[in-house]
Protein backbone atom coordinates (compact mmCIF):
# COMPACT_ATOMS: atom_id res chain seq x y z
CA UNK A 1 0.00 0.00 0.00
CA UNK A 2 2.64 2.77 0.99
CA UNK A 3 5.12 1.49 -1.80
CA UNK A 4 1.68 2.34 -4.11
CA UNK A 5 1.18 5.32 -2.66
CA UNK A 6 4.70 6.61 -3.45
CA UNK A 7 4.87 5.23 -6.32
CA UNK A 8 1.63 7.17 -7.77
CA UNK A 9 3.40 9.94 -6.03
CA UNK A 10 6.79 9.88 -7.79
CA UNK A 11 5.17 9.30 -11.57
CA UNK A 12 3.15 12.43 -10.07
CA UNK A 13 6.60 14.29 -10.93
CA UNK A 14 7.18 13.49 -14.77
CA UNK A 15 3.38 13.60 -15.43
CA UNK A 16 3.38 16.98 -14.28
CA UNK A 17 6.94 18.14 -16.96
CA UNK A 18 4.91 16.24 -19.59
CA UNK A 19 1.84 18.74 -18.77
CA UNK A 20 4.26 21.81 -18.47
CA UNK A 21 6.09 20.61 -21.58
CA UNK A 22 2.91 20.54 -23.95
CA UNK A 23 2.24 23.87 -22.46
CA UNK A 24 5.14 24.69 -23.79
CA UNK A 25 4.49 22.80 -27.16
CA UNK A 26 0.85 24.89 -27.25
CA UNK A 27 3.04 28.52 -26.96
CA UNK A 28 5.85 27.73 -29.07
CA UNK A 29 5.71 25.07 -30.87
CA UNK A 30 2.95 25.18 -32.66
CA UNK A 31 3.44 29.00 -33.88
CA UNK A 32 6.89 27.89 -35.42
CA UNK A 33 5.19 24.97 -37.25
CA UNK A 34 2.48 27.84 -38.65
CA UNK A 35 5.00 30.08 -39.31
CA UNK A 36 7.22 27.80 -41.13
CA UNK A 37 3.97 26.81 -43.50
CA UNK A 38 3.05 30.53 -43.98
CA UNK A 39 6.81 30.86 -45.15
CA UNK A 40 6.01 28.06 -47.89
CA UNK A 41 2.59 29.36 -48.64
CA UNK A 42 3.26 32.71 -48.88
CA UNK A 43 5.75 32.42 -51.59
CA UNK A 44 3.63 29.95 -53.23
CA UNK A 45 1.42 32.34 -53.67
CA UNK A 46 3.28 34.63 -54.61
CA UNK A 47 4.78 33.16 -57.70
CA UNK A 48 0.81 31.57 -58.62
CA UNK A 49 0.09 35.82 -58.52
CA UNK A 50 3.55 36.70 -60.29
CA UNK A 51 2.69 34.09 -63.33
CA UNK A 52 -1.19 35.19 -63.14
CA UNK A 53 -2.20 31.69 -62.57
CA UNK A 54 -5.45 30.77 -61.67
CA UNK A 55 -6.95 33.99 -63.99
CA UNK A 56 -9.59 31.13 -65.28
CA UNK A 57 -10.41 30.64 -61.80
CA UNK A 58 -9.17 29.09 -58.43
CA UNK A 59 -11.11 25.58 -59.35
CA UNK A 60 -7.88 23.90 -59.10
CA UNK A 61 -7.61 25.21 -55.27
CA UNK A 62 -7.08 21.79 -53.71
CA UNK A 63 -7.73 22.30 -49.39
CA UNK A 64 -4.52 23.39 -47.53
CA UNK A 65 -3.39 25.20 -50.79
CA UNK A 66 -3.24 29.30 -50.01
CA UNK A 67 -6.15 30.95 -51.67
CA UNK A 68 -5.44 34.33 -51.21
CA UNK A 69 -2.76 36.53 -48.82
CA UNK A 70 -5.04 38.99 -46.19
CA UNK A 71 -3.61 41.58 -44.44
CA UNK A 72 -4.79 43.77 -41.45
CA UNK A 73 -3.36 47.40 -40.74
CA UNK A 74 -5.14 47.27 -37.74
CA UNK A 75 -3.14 45.05 -36.16
CA UNK A 76 0.10 46.10 -37.95
CA UNK A 77 1.50 46.51 -40.83
CA UNK A 78 2.92 43.12 -40.50
CA UNK A 79 0.14 41.52 -40.25
CA UNK A 80 -0.28 39.57 -43.08
CA UNK A 81 -1.31 35.46 -43.65
CA UNK A 82 -1.96 33.51 -45.92
CA UNK A 83 -5.96 31.88 -46.39
CA UNK A 84 -5.93 28.32 -46.75
CA UNK A 85 -8.73 26.39 -48.65
CA UNK A 86 -10.18 24.39 -45.76
CA UNK A 87 -11.02 24.68 -42.27
CA UNK A 88 -10.74 21.10 -40.77
CA UNK A 89 -7.31 21.15 -37.87
CA UNK A 90 -5.14 20.10 -40.17
CA UNK A 91 -5.62 23.36 -42.38
CA UNK A 92 -5.49 25.76 -39.62
CA UNK A 93 -2.73 24.31 -38.82
CA UNK A 94 -0.97 26.30 -41.74
CA UNK A 95 -3.06 29.15 -41.41
CA UNK A 96 -6.74 30.95 -41.64
CA UNK A 97 -9.03 28.96 -43.48
CA UNK A 98 -11.58 29.63 -46.08
CA UNK A 99 -15.00 27.69 -45.64
CA UNK A 100 -14.98 25.25 -48.87
CA UNK A 101 -18.24 26.21 -50.82
CA UNK A 102 -18.89 29.78 -49.44
CA UNK A 103 -18.27 32.47 -51.49
CA UNK A 104 -14.52 33.71 -52.77
CA UNK A 105 -12.75 36.94 -52.57
CA UNK A 106 -14.49 39.60 -53.96
CA UNK A 107 -17.76 37.24 -54.72
CA UNK A 108 -21.22 38.44 -54.27
CA UNK A 109 -22.00 36.17 -50.97
CA UNK A 110 -20.14 35.54 -47.85
CA UNK A 111 -16.59 34.70 -47.91
CA UNK A 112 -15.88 33.05 -44.83
CA UNK A 113 -12.56 33.03 -42.39
CA UNK A 114 -12.09 30.65 -39.76
CA UNK A 115 -8.75 30.89 -37.83
CA UNK A 116 -6.80 29.94 -34.46
CA UNK A 117 -7.65 32.39 -31.48
CA UNK A 118 -4.53 30.91 -29.80
CA UNK A 119 -2.03 28.44 -30.97
CA UNK A 120 -0.74 27.79 -34.17
CA UNK A 121 0.68 31.78 -34.87
CA UNK A 122 -3.18 32.79 -33.27
CA UNK A 123 -4.05 34.50 -36.86
CA UNK A 124 -7.26 35.57 -35.08
CA UNK A 125 -5.53 36.57 -32.02
CA UNK A 126 -6.39 40.10 -32.02
CA UNK A 127 -9.54 40.53 -34.19
CA UNK A 128 -11.52 41.65 -31.35
CA UNK A 129 -9.76 44.88 -31.47
CA UNK A 130 -11.19 45.30 -34.82
CA UNK A 131 -13.09 48.23 -34.83
CA UNK A 132 -16.06 49.48 -37.47
CA UNK A 133 -14.51 51.31 -40.75
CA UNK A 134 -11.14 49.24 -40.79
CA UNK A 135 -9.84 48.34 -43.35
CA UNK A 136 -9.51 44.41 -44.00
CA UNK A 137 -7.38 43.48 -47.24
CA UNK A 138 -7.72 40.06 -49.20
CA UNK A 139 -4.99 39.76 -52.08
CA UNK A 140 -6.39 37.64 -54.35
CA UNK A 141 -5.39 35.95 -58.03
CA UNK A 142 -6.96 38.53 -60.63
CA UNK A 143 -7.88 41.65 -57.79
CA UNK A 144 -6.91 43.06 -54.36
CA UNK A 145 -10.11 43.42 -52.60
CA UNK A 146 -10.58 45.66 -49.52
CA UNK A 147 -13.76 44.85 -46.91
CA UNK A 148 -14.80 47.50 -44.21
CA UNK A 149 -15.35 45.93 -40.98
CA UNK A 150 -19.44 46.52 -40.50
CA UNK A 151 -19.92 44.80 -37.20
CA UNK A 152 -18.42 43.01 -34.10
CA UNK A 153 -20.49 39.74 -31.90
CA UNK A 154 -20.25 36.80 -29.68
CA UNK A 155 -22.11 33.97 -30.74
CA UNK A 156 -22.56 30.16 -29.63
CA UNK A 157 -21.15 27.62 -31.75
CA UNK A 158 -24.30 26.66 -32.87
CA UNK A 159 -25.40 30.09 -33.81
CA UNK A 160 -24.59 29.11 -37.66
CA UNK A 161 -26.55 31.63 -40.10
CA UNK A 162 -23.19 33.97 -39.49
CA UNK A 163 -21.90 32.22 -42.38
CA UNK A 164 -25.17 32.20 -44.47
CA UNK A 165 -24.58 33.81 -47.90
CA UNK A 166 -26.46 37.09 -46.19
CA UNK A 167 -25.08 36.75 -43.17
CA UNK A 168 -27.77 36.48 -40.16
CA UNK A 169 -30.58 35.51 -43.21
CA UNK A 170 -30.29 32.37 -43.87
CA UNK A 171 -31.92 31.23 -47.35
CA UNK A 172 -31.66 34.95 -49.06
CA UNK A 173 -30.23 35.24 -52.05
CA UNK A 174 -26.83 37.73 -52.04
CA UNK A 175 -25.98 41.14 -54.10
CA UNK A 176 -23.52 42.60 -52.19
CA UNK A 177 -20.12 40.97 -51.04
CA UNK A 178 -19.71 40.26 -47.48
CA UNK A 179 -16.71 38.62 -45.55
CA UNK A 180 -17.04 36.85 -42.15
CA UNK A 181 -14.00 36.02 -39.86
CA UNK A 182 -14.82 33.47 -36.67
CA UNK A 183 -12.96 32.37 -34.49
CA UNK A 184 -12.96 30.97 -30.52
CA UNK A 185 -13.73 33.01 -27.79
CA UNK A 186 -13.07 33.46 -25.45
CA UNK A 187 -9.41 32.97 -25.29
CA UNK A 188 -8.02 29.21 -25.24
CA UNK A 189 -11.35 28.18 -25.17
CA UNK A 190 -13.73 27.03 -28.03
CA UNK A 191 -17.13 27.79 -25.60
CA UNK A 192 -18.26 30.76 -28.02
CA UNK A 193 -17.62 32.48 -31.22
CA UNK A 194 -15.86 35.30 -32.05
CA UNK A 195 -17.23 36.76 -35.16
CA UNK A 196 -16.21 39.63 -37.32
CA UNK A 197 -18.70 40.86 -40.33
CA UNK A 198 -17.38 42.86 -43.31
CA UNK A 199 -18.37 44.52 -46.28
CA UNK A 200 -16.49 44.67 -49.62
CA UNK A 201 -16.00 48.20 -50.70
CA UNK A 202 -12.95 48.50 -53.36
CA UNK A 203 -11.65 46.31 -55.57
CA UNK A 204 -8.21 47.18 -57.51
CA UNK A 205 -5.48 45.98 -59.15
CA UNK A 206 -2.92 44.23 -57.00
CA UNK A 207 0.59 45.86 -56.60
CA UNK A 208 2.75 43.24 -55.74
CA UNK B 1 10.64 3.67 -7.87
CA UNK B 2 13.51 6.31 -9.75
CA UNK B 3 16.54 4.28 -7.48
CA UNK B 4 15.11 1.08 -8.99
CA UNK B 5 15.32 2.26 -12.28
CA UNK B 6 18.48 3.71 -12.08
CA UNK B 7 19.72 0.00 -10.98
CA UNK B 8 18.10 -1.53 -13.64
CA UNK B 9 20.42 0.65 -15.94
CA UNK B 10 23.97 -1.06 -16.72
CA UNK B 11 27.63 0.48 -16.10
CA UNK B 12 29.02 2.85 -13.86
CA UNK B 13 27.46 5.86 -12.54
CA UNK B 14 28.91 8.29 -15.78
CA UNK B 15 27.24 5.18 -17.68
CA UNK B 16 23.99 5.25 -16.40
CA UNK B 17 23.79 9.21 -16.37
CA UNK B 18 24.25 8.91 -19.43
CA UNK B 19 21.73 6.51 -20.90
CA UNK B 20 19.59 8.26 -18.52
CA UNK B 21 20.18 11.61 -20.49
CA UNK B 22 19.66 10.26 -24.00
CA UNK B 23 16.48 8.24 -22.57
CA UNK B 24 14.58 11.10 -21.39
CA UNK B 25 15.74 13.25 -24.54
CA UNK B 26 14.59 10.35 -26.85
CA UNK B 27 11.50 10.71 -24.51
CA UNK B 28 10.76 14.08 -25.20
CA UNK B 29 11.41 14.33 -28.82
CA UNK B 30 8.79 11.45 -29.25
CA UNK B 31 6.53 13.38 -27.23
CA UNK B 32 7.28 16.93 -29.05
CA UNK B 33 7.60 15.86 -32.75
CA UNK B 34 5.36 13.15 -32.75
CA UNK B 35 2.68 12.98 -30.11
CA UNK B 36 1.87 16.78 -29.03
CA UNK B 37 1.95 17.63 -32.88
CA UNK B 38 -0.85 14.51 -33.10
CA UNK B 39 -2.70 15.75 -30.15
CA UNK B 40 -2.74 19.55 -30.06
CA UNK B 41 -5.03 20.06 -32.77
CA UNK B 42 -7.77 17.57 -31.12
CA UNK B 43 -7.92 19.67 -28.36
CA UNK B 44 -11.11 21.96 -28.12
CA UNK B 45 -8.83 25.01 -28.08
CA UNK B 46 -9.09 27.67 -30.59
Amino acid sequence: MTATVRVIGELCLPAGLVLLLFYAYLLWGTGAETEREQRVLQRRLGEVFLRHEGRTGPAAVRPGDALALLRIPRLGAGYRFAVVEGVGPDELRRGPGHYPGTALPGQVGNFVLSGHRTTYAAPFNRIDRLQRGDDIMVDAWDARYTYQVTRKEVVDPGEVDVVDPVPGHPGQRPTTAYMTMTTCHPKFSAAQRLVVQSVLVRREERRD
Amino acid sequence: MYRFLWRLLPGGAALRLTIAVLLTGGAVAALWYVVFPWLAPRLPIG
